[in-house]
């Protein structure tokens, strides 16, 4: 591999990798994310429907 | 930490919207949703498809033009798609006719939806076949059974594991058949997407992301240290398998023949020292020249462009409508900017940093340059041609031929899932049945495509042909209407307040001309180079046409197998016509639109 080669493969993996731990490093540290994704249901409507008494 | 099942500001949409449908699903966590939208996104492109493209298109001046198609064309689509999504999934759609229609507020955007329907399911019927080639060669390394002395062995091998050579005979079961594991990876698919979101989609790839991660990391150890196997062959070593991928200046040595006059390419050079040496050669020898091919010389040809472009679209899985749908299953006030971001860049870490350093060198290792070259960069070419062969010369090769096919499996079914839950969005919200119904309605819909793509499987002409016209063609179409409406028909300052809302980070402002001005004609751009050279048959280099096979197939030399692929197309994008004619669900958008603004 040729300089340029190495330079280049460490600067697109640097950068992708960077990115990566930064978005990681992000989602983690910011404050109250896990509680701010929430679920309005967690059946899918037969489940629902089955686990309520028939009328 | 449990997640909670409802949340005040969950509520509070919906009672504001009193006629939209009811929310029915969401995930359970951030990080859920962003494993799931990661996975999928990294498939086997990222494995196979990008080394082979980036050797093929120059190497380290490819992953110029692939950064810069990175931002000014996947990132702004793919934080448009969040934004779009979650937004029409707080107002009950779940489907891309629903959420267009609700973003755009335009009746007839749920008519353009339909190519959203479309692309999901069509690719889902030959993706899942793939899929289990994947398992297969998996299973056969497991079993002991792959030794290739050479490429056309294992070629030979993938020829009737596929049936490549007449139609129908890729059916059958056996252990070197794919009919059993084609039943077993279709099955897992619809087990999975009839759990649901939260525990089919995300559970999976809660398990299976990370599990993959750490194959990749376990083969890439292996192959940096494979060092130089055959002492014979001093150039077939890593290193020059790492150049042949990211070297951004080529040098080839070319020798001249006085009868024809033609300089013709002998070899590629790899390496500061070999290239130093051809140089001395080249000095000593009047027939011999040495020929450098810089990196702005690879940056003027549209082909690398396109390249990079298309392999940027097709790896973050934007223009698919799938995006949309994952999305719309968030709340109101969840993050979709640093989610999209996070995705992307898993993406970006899977293919550039774990892709690009495994396939090519390990098969320059075992093949050389040039017998790599003589095989072919293509997907399948690395995947189901070379790499067979390479783990098979390789120490403990069948374990790593083992943990490297599975990867690929993991890879496609956290992708082929993310293609199913489109189409029973879709009918689920059109038709207001429930989950059992539409798993059924959709199962028979894409059994039948995939018997279809399965019995046509001389030359695969039919997985050709459905992945040209909607796993690419239909792709830029979409993605052109996403960012059309998130831009133009939405407006870009609301299509950016409307992905802030929630997020923890900000898009910076410039990427609000990049996404209304730079992105589309970028797009359009590209696109149009690409029908030039894949439908009209266009030669950049030459400057001459001839019309593609994709086109000939069509229409001067008709081929029955090429025609039922465009039926099945069709047919879908009427059934899907017709559903949404039929459903009163999208008649209410407006009037809930005008209801939610007073």
């Amino acid at each position: 591999m040729t300089t340029g080669g190495w330079i280049i493969m460490v600067l697109s993996i640097g950068f992708v990798t960077g990115l990566l731990v930064w978005s990681v490093y992000k989602v983690l540290t910011t404050p109250n994310e896990t509680e701010r994704m929430h679920g309005f249901e967690f059946e899918t409507p037969d489940e629902k429907r089955e686990r309520q008494p028939k009328q | 930490m449990e997640p909670r099942k409802s949340s005040p500001g969950g509520v509070r949409i919906l009672s504001n919207l009193p006629h939209m449908i009811e929310k029915k699903e969401s995930w359970n966590s951030r990080l859920g949703v962003i494993l799931a939208v990661s996975g999928s996104a990294v498939g086997l492109g990222n494995f196979l498809r990008f080394p082979g493209q980036a050797a093929d298109f120059g190497g380290g001046a490819f992953m110029i033009a692939y950064f810069i198609s990175f931002l000014l064309l996947g990132l702004p689509i793919c934080w448009a798609e969040w934004a779009m999504g979650r937004h029409g999934g707080v107002r009950g759609f779940n489907s891309c006719p629903g959420i267009l229609a609700a973003v755009s507020r335009k009746p007839y955007a749920k008519w353009l939806g339909i190519i959203g329907v479309i692309i999901p399911v069509v690719i889902y019927m030959y993706y899942v076949y793939i899929e289990a080639w994947c398992l297969g060669y998996a299973v056969q390394f497991l079993r002991g059974q792959m030794h290739f002395e050479n490429v056309e062995e294992s070629t030979g091998f993938w020829f009737k594991f596929i049936g490549i050579e007449e139609n129908g005979s890729a059916v059958g079961f056996g252990w070197e058949r794919v009919g059993a594991y084609l039943l077993l990876v279709f099955a897992l698919n619809f087990i999975l997407i009839y759990r649901g979101v939260a525990r089919g989609i995300e559970w999976f790839c809660k398990y299976a992301m990370p599990a993959l991660v750490v194959l990749a990391f376990i083969i890439l150890i292996r192959v940096l240290t494979l060092g130089t196997p055959d002492p014979a062959y001093p150039d077939r070593n890593v290193v020059n398998g790492l150049g042949f991928m990211w070297n951004p200046v080529k040098y080839y040595v070319e020798s001249y023949d006085p009868d024809t006059d033609v300089w013709s390419r002998d070899y590629e050079v790899m390496s500061d020292r070999q290239i130093r040496m051809a140089r001395a050669e080249v000095q000593a020898s009047p027939n011999l020249r040495l020929h450098r091919v810089g990196m702005t010389d690879q940056l003027r040809k549209p082909d690398l462009w396109l390249a990079a472009a298309g392999q940027i679209f097709f790896s973050l899985s934007v223009g698919f409508g799938i995006i949309l749908t994952y999305s719309s299953y968030m709340g109101r006030n969840d993050d979709v900017v640093l989610s999209g971001l996070t995705a992307a860049s898993a993406n970006e870490f899977a293919e550039v940093g774990l892709g690009g350093l495994i396939s090519l060198p390990a098969a320059v290792v075992f093949l050389g340059v040039a017998g790599l070259a003589g095989v072919g960069l293509g997907t399948f070419d690395v995947g189901f041609r070379v790499l067979p062969m390479v783990f098979g010369a390789m120490p403990a090769g069948n374990l790593f031929g083992f943990l490297f096919f599975f990867l690929l499996f993991l890879a496609a079914v956290t992708s082929s899932l993310s293609m199913l839950q489109p189409g029973i969005a879709f009918l689920e919200e059109a038709l207001g049945i429930g989950r059992r119904q539409s798993v059924a309605i959709l199962g028979l819909i894409t059994g039948v495509g995939v018997l279809f793509v399965v019995y046509f499987s001389k030359n695969v002409k039919a997985l050709d042909t459905l992945d040209f016209w909607v796993g690419t063609f239909l792709i830029f179409i979409l993605a052109t209407i996403e960012i059309m409406i998130f831009s133009w028909v939405l407006g870009i300052k609301k299509g950016l307040a409307l992905a802030h809302d929630g997020a923890s980070i900000r898009i910076p402002s410039y990427f609000g001309f990049i996404m209304k001005y730079v992105c589309p004609l970028f797009l359009l751009s590209i696109f149009t180079l690409w029908m030039l050279k894949n439908v009209l048959g266009f030669s950049f280099e030459r400057g001459t046409a001839e019309v593609s096979g994709y086109w000939r197939d069509l229409f001067v030399e008709p081929d029955p197998v090429a025609w039922l692929c465009i039926a099945i197309i069709l047919m879908i994008g009427i059934f899907s016509a017709l559903v949404i004619a039929s459903s009163s669900a999208y008649s209410r958008i407006e009037s809930s639109e005008k209801e939610a603004a007073e």
